[in-house]
């Protein structure tokens, strides 16, 4: 386990150095921002807001893993604990240049992610991301109202994340459970295995 | 040697791309390659499921003949890409192609918010690296 997480870091990396078309931090940081702003004033509703962020992130991450998959050239994981270590190490690595601290919640390792061997077979069924730093969240702080409106500034990372995975036959629950920008100690996002979909059966069969 | 030509078969098994790279083929009308891609997305789905071994199986990977070779890509989405070449073209070059292809897909198809997926793909600049790849 301790090696493939291992090869995972390094194939991110490779990814990351790889990818031909990157645009600038704090564009990307700024366009967020606006963004979110902008479904603010549209929605007038917080919770509204989030749930767009949500759906944008979704249509973003049906279409994303193409492009992962079609690069990194993995197969398919043999359990959701994989799926996790996959989604933090190359997924967030490539993408974001970030990598995200990992912790299965069936045993909790330390924050380092790697896993004790013997927690190797247990398939388990949540893991929790815990981001040290946030492109998305550079420059940001969130005003009073925005606070007690229970604004979760990053939740489209919550749709790519569902959105992605849902295109490789899993229907997760993605939620932030913490975040910096609200004072929390650390910015918390949790993944949840719901079920397996079934493999592309086809809808008619004529 | 040639690359014949490539079909794009989406999840449902409807063809959503099509296009013939160099003569050799026979000619077709558009509902012939519909249905051609339609069984053969059937086939596929049974040959993934006649593996002796169990667990999960990608299905028919390769269909040869005495005059051409059908090359199936199946990705994790189950998106299929067929690529149809003479028989005399080396596998391993045919995967790196048909990886690249996938690339270009993600790219240029898949990255086009005005493309729907799982619709028919109208692309030029699909068509253009596609072009780029195979020649």
């Amino acid at each position: 386990m301790a090696t493939s997480s291992k090869q995972y870091l390094t194939r991110g990396e490779e990814l990351w150095k790889g990818r031909s078309e990157k645009v600038n931090a704090e564009l990307f940081a700024l366009t967020y921002g606006a963004l979110v702003v902008q479904l603010i004033q549209d929605y007038e509703d917080y919770s509204e807001v989030n749930k767009q962020l949500e759906k944008m992130g979704h249509n973003i991450g049906t279409r994303l893993i193409e492009d992962f998959l079609a690069k990194s050239n993995l197969g398919r994981c043999a359990d959701f604990r994989e799926v996790g270590e996959v989604v933090a190490k190359v997924g967030f690595k490539s993408f974001l240049n970030i990598t995200p601290a990992i912790a299965h919640t069936t045993i909790r390792p330390g924050s380092t992610g790697s896993a004790p061997p013997q927690a190797t077979n247990s398939a388990g069924s949540s893991f929790s991301l815990t981001f040290d730093e946030n492109p998305l969240a550079e420059f940001v702080e969130l005003p009073e109202d925005a606070l007690e409106g229970g604004l979760w500034f990053s939740n489209v990372l919550c749709g790519v994340i569902r959105g992605a995975l849902e295109m490789v036959q899993m229907q997760v629950q993605v939620e932030f459970v913490s975040d910096v920008l609200r004072g929390d100690e650390t910015t918390e996002l949790r993944v949840k295995l719901i079920k397996h979909l079934e493999e592309e059966v086809p809808v008619a069969d004529d | 040697m040639a690359i014949f030509g490539l079909w794009v078969i989406n999840k449902a098994g409807g063809l959503v791309y099509q296009r013939t790279f160099a003569d050799g083929l026979a000619q077709l009308t558009s509902n012939e390659y519909l249905i051609l891609a339609g069984t053969l997305h059937g086939i596929h789905a049974i040959t993934s499921r006649l593996s002796p071994i169990p667990g999960q199986c990608s299905g028919a990977q390769v269909i040869e003949g005495e005059t051409f070779k059908l090359n199936v890509l199946l990705t994790l989405t189950g998106t299929k890409f067929v690529l149809l070449t003479s028989p005399a073209e080396p596998t391993a070059a045919i995967d790196t192609l048909l990886q690249k292809i996938y690339t270009a897909y993600s790219e240029k198809v898949m990255q086009n918010p005005f493309h729907t997926p799982e619709m028919p793909i109208r692309s030029e600049a699909f068509d253009m690296s596609l072009t780029a790849l195979v020649h």
